[in-house]
């Protein structure tokens, strides 16, 4: 990994409320609905805490959150003039682009793989095959949210970013997934809409990675795979536009 | 060899020209001072010849190289510090170091033997292991100074080095930009009066995006006809108007 990149991923572990919105809170939330879960009697036939639908739908919540890290250092950056020393040195515009994109790759890993982990250690029944593909199928949304934190750093201050990925994206995500409660609720129009968006759609893949419902993947994967692109490229346009007329 | 040659620089945001027609030398070795109020045109002319931002006509050469056709030629020579302090504030003062001329394209060793040998030179042996966020006001634009130079530039930008600073900090920079005259080019912004006259060895006056006058401080004081720079100062930015 290149300086550059290096000081990014430093710069995003070493910030301590990155650290519990990133990785504690998920794992928080999945405690709780597991707790809740018990709670809640057989009769109700209520499936959607049950580890094997809660984990990926915790998982793509915790992807959310990699927007708010990679929009705030973008957008801090900026604000304090580190991206200005930046742009006066040799470093060309993909070497800025794969320095604040690369470092939050691991990062989505490493979130999923502890979410995963503290599911199984509660109990959740999934082969190692369909864990690592559902890793896999998370890349896509882990890009889709990298692409928003990208684009919002390169257009937002660090308080808008806040307001937007922290608050906003979070709480869409969360709700338009069909994680904490059934799109049914939103009635037939609400539920449509849902799936325009990508969210439902990444949580829905994952669960028929877990599943082994290998056939389910693909028709909701590319859903989130033309957002993730779209988002990614504007995001890239934005940064790029900003950079070679010196805005910071 | 002049190390900085602007001919015509000119920059406009919408319709309002910030930098006009800027024609000026800056000799090898060099410390000159561009002194203006506030929103004279000093930093974007820094920008502009850092390679930020791209003129809208004219073009510069900094040791030989085009700002304009030769970007990457001249980036490879040169190093700012800008008006802020601009560090990394998660990292250390060793690791900001080292992230620079990493970014320079050093290697790995050569970038923490260079921290090390910066970190000496700049007294900052007791901070290094502490991080940006948490120094001084001071201390952050020592490390500024120190992350410009620790690429050995040929031309060195500092923009408002002193900005914010107490009279001590100021002070103890003023040294430290003092060891830099004659290893480099230096082109410093300022709009203290007193820092442009105790530090450089000449100095372009900027009022409107436009050079009113260069010269020594001796020089400009005397073409004014004042005994002090302040009002010298004054008589050649406002043209004899304020006087």
């Amino acid at each position: 990994m290149s300086f550059f990149a290096m000081r990014n991923l430093k710069e995003m572990l070493r910030d301590k409320l990155n650290l519990f919105f990133g990785l504690a809170f998920p794992l928080l939330i999945l405690f709780l609905l597991f707790l809740l879960n018990r709670n809640i009697p057989a009769q109700a036939g209520m499936t959607l805490f049950h580890l094997e639908n809660l984990t990926p739908g915790v998982a793509v919540f915790g992807l959310s959150f990699v927007s708010l890290f990679g929009g705030m250092l973008i957008a801090r950056d900026r604000s304090e003039a580190f991206l200005l020393r930046l742009y006066s040195s040799p470093l060309r515009a993909g070497d800025f682009l794969t320095g604040y994109t690369l470092p939050l790759l691991p990062l989505c890993v490493g979130q999923g793989i502890c979410c995963f982990a503290a599911a199984f250690a509660l109990g959740l029944r999934c082969s190692v095959g369909n864990f690592l593909l559902c890793l896999a199928v998370l890349l896509p949304a882990a890009v889709l949210f990298i692409g928003i934190g990208l684009l919002c750093g390169s257009c937002m201050t660090d308080k808008q970013v806040g307001g937007i990925c922290g608050a906003l994206l979070t709480n869409l995500s969360a709700w338009l997934s069909g994680t904490w409660f059934s799109l049914d609720l939103f009635g037939a129009a609400g539920k449509r809409i849902a799936y325009c968006l990508p969210f439902a759609n990444a949580v829905d893949a994952a669960r028929a990675a877990v599943g082994g419902d290998y056939g389910a993947i693909p028709g909701k994967l590319w859903i989130v795979a033309v957002y993730a692109a779209v988002l990614f490229a504007a995001a890239v346009l934005v940064f790029s536009r900003n950079r070679s007329s010196g805005r910071v | 060899m002049n190390a900085i040659e602007l001919c015509g620089l000119t920059k406009k945001f919408g319709r309002r020209t910030v930098v006009d027609g800027l024609t000026l030398s800056v000799g090898e070795g060099e410390l000159f001072a561009l002194l203006g109020v506030n929103g004279a045109g000093k930093s974007t002319t820094i920008r502009m010849l850092s390679g930020v931002l791209t003129p809208d006509a004219g073009d510069a050469r900094i040791m030989g190289a085009s700002i304009l056709t030769e970007l990457q030629k001249v980036k490879s020579v040169i190093n700012v510090s800008p008006q802020e302090t601009a560090v990394a504030p998660n990292l250390s003062v060793f690791e900001n170091l080292v992230l620079i001329f990493g970014v320079y394209g050093a290697d790995k060793a050569a970038a923490k033997k260079a921290a090390s040998d910066s970190i000496s030179e700049f007294g900052m042996a007791e901070i290094q292991n502490q991080r940006a966020k948490t120094l001084s006001g001071g201390w952050q634009r020592r490390l500024s100074i120190a992350m410009a130079l620790i690429t050995q530039p040929k031309v060195l930008f500092l923009d408002e080095p002193t900005l914010g600073l107490d009279v001590l900090a100021r002070r103890e920079l003023w040294r430290e930009i003092e060891k830099l005259r004659g290893k480099m080019t230096v082109v410093l912004t300022t709009h203290y009066l007193e820092e442009a006259e105790a530090l450089s060895d000449r100095i372009g006056i900027l009022v409107s995006g436009r050079l009113t006058a260069v010269g020594t401080a001796e020089e400009l004081k005397k073409r004014a006809g004042k005994a002090n720079f302040e009002d010298a100062f004054v008589a050649l930015a406002t043209g004899g108007t304020e006087a």
